[in-house]
């Protein structure tokens, strides 16, 4: 079985962020990138796979991202991917997740897969578009948000998200699978693994070497961040200072009720 | 922009779900600067859907073949693209559901569309509409622009737009034959639903959220009591849910669901960035928390610095009271 997951390097959950002089992106400088902690989910659902089934599985990564997303890629190998593709050109430096998802099933007709797996969402634009695009792109069935995946040799059943619980999915394979947290706890990999990740080959594809016209991957591209900016801040708050706590508790039901106007 | 705008209504237990109201009355003006049709695309029967869809303005009612339940996503999906092609639609909103969250990319792509998720704002201005949303956790807020001519698929944070009053419309019913032809190569073969709350999460105008102060998870029925006699739905933090106190469901924030009640009351949640991106764009938020310097306390509207087990029964008593003398 061909596994395929579609990694993205994302700024560290911790990392404090600026808006750069563009008004529409972020200053790098400075910010811990990571993978995408959705990403890690769907990296070692990929690694059980292969552990689990027969030896001819493989274990693929894919990013489409700058030369630093190259660390993401290291991350996925350590924990067990056997080989790792990035992509990248400068046509797609402000392009939106129809180019990625162009480009993701354009690598994922060259190396082949019988799954792809992929993070819910990334937590930096938390949209969950590539994936589905993907899907789409490639004409397969997909399942959303998953939580527990049962993989056969010709089809998968995956737990899917809906309102209120969850739906057993069952699809025939090739198939697009989005991780949710629960599916399982990725592996820190051991430092033996670190060091052999780092000697491992990445290939690095543009998009002429994908055959894909840059004019068109730009022309794809439908949406666009016109403006970044601080969330409104809150104005200052009130502290209900009391004798007890049911006179506190009095006191604040009323300031709902008459002030806040929320009961 | 020249096309309808289509608002995929959604249900829930035979409802219409609170959204659909928002996204149909606040794309009302809309439509009509545009000159163009404001449509509701509903899925089967829907009890009451003339009344309801009017008040809300609407002007065409799309009305689906409901799709047998054990066919996955993709099949609604290949539905609503083909309403959207048949229509020249520009827009096709969705409130910001699993169900959205799992068919509106998939549309998207089939449309050539741009696909925006968990808009809180929006802008409609000469260049088109400008769609705000919360990115990188919450820690920094986007504006997102689609070119005029492309077809733009929305899904909206639930209570974030609010209602707006709008005229009462008439609106004409169009049974669509919109049945998808590709095979369809994945089906549902079973559905779990949790325990049927009260209210849904996301739409809730109240929620009660515990965390970690909660220190073990019987401290959930001083929240459940308190939700209850708010009429409210039940939140959690991130470290509630992963010390196995409550269900995932629950979970607000970055990774758990991104809501926008009128009140908010965090108990013993200290308000880490990462829960403060799922809730913080509530209206009034209370906290609850021993400690008067955690973040949650600093960006609360009210705060009670004390022991939620004393102060959580107490409010529950006091809104009971209130609500019993009007």
């Amino acid at each position: 079985m061909r596994v395929l997951v579609c990694v993205k390097q994302v700024p560290d959950t911790e990392a404090k962020l600026m808006i750069s002089g563009d008004g529409v992106s972020i200053a790098e400088r400075d910010v811990k990138f990571i993978v995408n902690p959705y990403d890690e989910i769907a990296i070692e659902e990929a690694v059980r796979i292969k552990e689990q089934s027969s030896p001819d599985t493989t274990v693929s990564l894919v990013t489409v991202g700058p030369p630093r997303a190259d660390d993401a890629l290291r991350v996925g190998l350590a924990m067990g991917a056997d080989s790792a593709t990035r992509v990248w050109d400068a046509a797609l430096e402000r392009t939106d997740g129809a180019a990625v998802a162009r480009v993701l099933a354009a690598v994922a007709q060259e190396v082949g897969f019988d799954l792809i797996l992929c993070g819910r969402v990334s937590i930096d634009d938390a949209l969950g578009e590539v994936p589905l695009r993907l899907a789409a792109r490639l004409g397969v069935p997909h399942a959303n948000a998953v939580t527990k995946l049962v993989v056969e040799a010709q089809h998968v059943n995956a737990s899917a998200e809906i309102e209120g619980g969850t739906a057993v999915v069952e699809m025939d394979l090739p198939a697009v699978v989005t991780v949710q947290r629960g599916l399982n706890e990725p592996r820190y990999p051991a430092i033996p693994a670190i060091m052999r990740a780092r000697r491992m080959p990445i290939e690095v594809l543009d998009l002429e070497r994908l055959g894909i016209d840059p004019d068109v991957v730009v022309a794809s591209s439908r949406s666009r961040v016109v403006g970044l900016s601080e969330p409104p801040g809150r104005g200052a708050g009130r502290i209900i200072e009391a004798e007890t706590p049911q006179l506190a508790a009095r006191q604040l039901a009323l300031l709902l009720r008459d002030e806040a106007k929320v009961l | 922009m020249s096309g309808d705008v289509l608002v995929f209504c959604e249900t829930r237990n035979g409802v219409f779900r609170s959204f659909c109201g928002e996204l149909l009355t606040q794309f009302r003006p809309i439509a009509e600067q545009e000159h163009v049709t404001l449509g509701a695309v509903v899925v089967g029967e829907v009890p009451g859907w003339e009344s309801q869809l009017s008040a809300w303005g609407a002007d065409t009612v799309y009305r689906l073949e409901p799709i047998p339940p054990e066919v996955g996503p993709e099949a609604l999906a290949d539905q609503l693209t083909n309403l959207v092609q048949a229509m020249e639609a520009s827009f096709l909103l969705f409130g910001n559901s699993p169900l959205a969250r799992t068919v509106a990319p998939r549309v998207s792509e089939q449309i050539a569309g741009a696909f925006v998720a968990d808009c809180t704002g929006l802008a409609f201005g000469d260049k088109g509409p400008i769609f705000r949303r919360p990115v990188f956790g919450g820690k920094l807020v986007a504006d997102v622009a689609a070119p005029r001519d492309a077809v733009t698929v929305a899904t909206f944070r639930p209570n974030a737009l609010g209602a707006r009053e709008v005229a009462v419309s008439t609106p004409i019913l169009h049974t669509i034959d919109a049945t998808p032809d590709g095979d369809i190569r994945s089906k549902v073969v079973e559905t779990v639903v949790h325990a049927a709350e009260r209210v849904s999460l996301q739409e809730a105008e109240t929620i009660v959220a515990g965390g970690r102060g909660l220190s073990a998870a019987s401290g959930f029925s001083v929240i459940e009591d308190l939700a209850e006699a708010l009429g409210g739905a039940v939140g959690a933090s991130r470290v509630a849910v992963d010390s196995g106190w409550i269900s995932l469901e629950h979970q607000v924030g970055q990774t758990g669901k991104a809501v926008s009640p009128n009140l908010y009351i965090a108990c013993g949640i200290s308000g880490a960035v990462q829960h403060f991106a799922g809730m913080g764009s509530a209206r009034v938020i209370v906290a609850i928390n021993k400690d008067p310097n955690c973040p949650m306390c600093e960006k609360a509207d009210y705060t009670i610095v004390g022991d939620l087990y004393e102060v959580a029964p107490a409010l529950a008593e006091e809104i009971r009271r209130i609500r019993v003398e009007g």
